[in-house]
């Protein structure tokens, strides 16, 4: 005869999990990282690449949004001209906390090979990072460890952001 | 004393020059070796003042003065069918003879042939717009005005085109230097955060071979950070780096004699 229901407590299998709250958000927070959607130059081609099927950003449960508001994580892809530099900064600002910032390839990390007038000479001038990714431009295997190196990032912070150390931060 | 260096020209120069090398030239032909040239340029001699006339790599250039710039194209669109005008700009000679050089390249699809109209133009002088004639120019007069500060009169929208409406200077000239002036280094900065974030934030690192030995803020171990600004040398002194002698070749020092006949 089917069970209709079953008695947990009789058979040991308590449907309960112990955990700290602090485990329990990261836990949301890393696997649904939604990058926004920001393109600057050619890195943004291989950013579009990792979110496309070959390499598949959505298995991590990062899935591109359109829009500040919706985004957590701002990969910053590419070189930020002086003049971009002010909409940059917007979109950061209008981002809901918590969010954390990836700076893709040598133009964004530190102007690169873009020694000129009109290139910000480090994104980190006016935005803080939280990781660097080296290359020119980097792989998308480089987008998707920095995006796991991120995910063990979130999951050993306190889920209260206050109380993590921002390194960087020393704009805000 | 100091060593001068003049300011009129900023622009990197090549390291090494052959002092005995020839800049190769252009060969030039007289506008009569070409009859829709020569034909061309007798319309266009009828109402304005040619400087000097030449065919170099079968287009023919064509000098004018610059207040003669509307009317000059104005005939060469409808009297010589130049329908299109391909590119427009400025060459800045300020260091050389103290003004601008002003080209209109002329496309004529009719005849297959390709002219450039070539003016100069004082420091403070204003050009004619040639937006009236040409759709094309709009933009080009625009980047003409935001890289060398070359205004044109009654443009129907004069405005920077490529730098930020609020920035100073215009860079294509040799006396702006490449990385940028104050203003620029501090642009991004003075306008989000304004001046007062400068200390705070520290120049640009404009050295592409900079090493900080000890700077480990930028590159922490995830679980390993450290705030910003902390001691992480370990009581460690700070030194100088160290090259090992055995990499680093003497070439000057020359220890073997190969030539043994001495």
């Amino acid at each position: 005869m089917a069970q209709h229901q079953v008695n947990y407590a009789s058979t040991g299998g308590l449907p309960i999990a112990l955990s700290t709250a602090d485990h329990l958000i990261n836990w949301g927070r890393s696997n649904s990282l939604w990058p926004l959607t920001y393109g600057l130059a050619c890195c943004a081609i291989e950013m579009m690449a990792s979110g496309d099927s070959r390499y598949d950003f959505d298995r991590f449960g990062t899935i591109f949004r359109a829009s500040p508001r919706q985004a957590d994580v701002m990969i910053l892809a590419g070189t930020l001209s002086k003049k971009h530099a002010e909409f940059a900064r917007r979109l950061y600002d209008q981002m809901t906390e918590p969010k954390w910032v990836i700076s893709m390839g040598s133009c964004a990390n530190t102007g690169g090979m873009f020694n000129t007038y009109a290139t910000v000479q480090g994104v980190d001038r006016i935005i803080p990072v939280d990781i660097y990714l080296p290359g020119c431009a980097p792989r998308p295997e480089t987008l998707q460890y920095a995006m796991m190196m991120l995910q063990t990032k979130i999951r050993r912070e306190s889920a209260n952001m206050n109380k993590n150390t921002k390194q960087n931060l020393r704009l805000i | 004393m100091r060593k001068y260096t003049p300011k009129d020209n900023v622009q990197a120069k090549s390291y090494y020059t052959d002092r005995y090398y020839v800049a190769p030239r252009v060969p030039t032909q007289d506008v009569q070796a070409d009859e829709i040239f020569a034909q061309q340029l007798e319309t266009l001699k009828v109402k304005v003042e040619v400087k000097s006339a030449y065919i170099q790599l079968g287009q023919m250039i064509v000098e004018i003065n610059s207040k003669d710039n509307y009317t000059a194209l104005e005939i060469l669109k409808n009297e010589c069918d130049y329908a299109m005008c391909t590119e427009l700009s400025a060459v800045d000679y300020l260091a050389k003879d103290g003004n601008f050089e002003v080209f209109y390249q002329m496309l004529n699809l009719k005849e297959r042939k390709r002219m450039r109209l070539v003016c100069r133009v004082q420091p403070k002088e204003a050009l004619e717009s040639t937006v009236p004639l040409f759709k094309s120019a709009n933009f080009a007069e625009r980047e003409m005005f935001d890289m060398f500060g070359i205004v044109s009169n009654n443009h129907p929208f004069m405005k920077r085109i490529l730098m930020p409406d609020d920035w100073e200077g215009h860079p294509l000239l040799k006396t702006y230097p490449l990385i940028g002036d104050e203003f620029a280094s501090w642009y991004e900065v003075d306008k989000i955060f304004g001046k007062d974030a400068r200390e705070a934030i520290g120049p640009e690192n404009r050295d592409q071979a900079k090493i900080e030995r000890y700077d480990t803020k930028r590159f922490s171990r995830v679980g390993h950070e450290v705030p910003f600004g902390a001691d992480i040398s370990e009581g460690e002194p700070e030194t100088p780096i160290e090259y090992s002698e055995t990499l680093l070749v003497n070439y000057n020092k020359g220890t073997k004699q190969l030539d043994r006949r001495k």
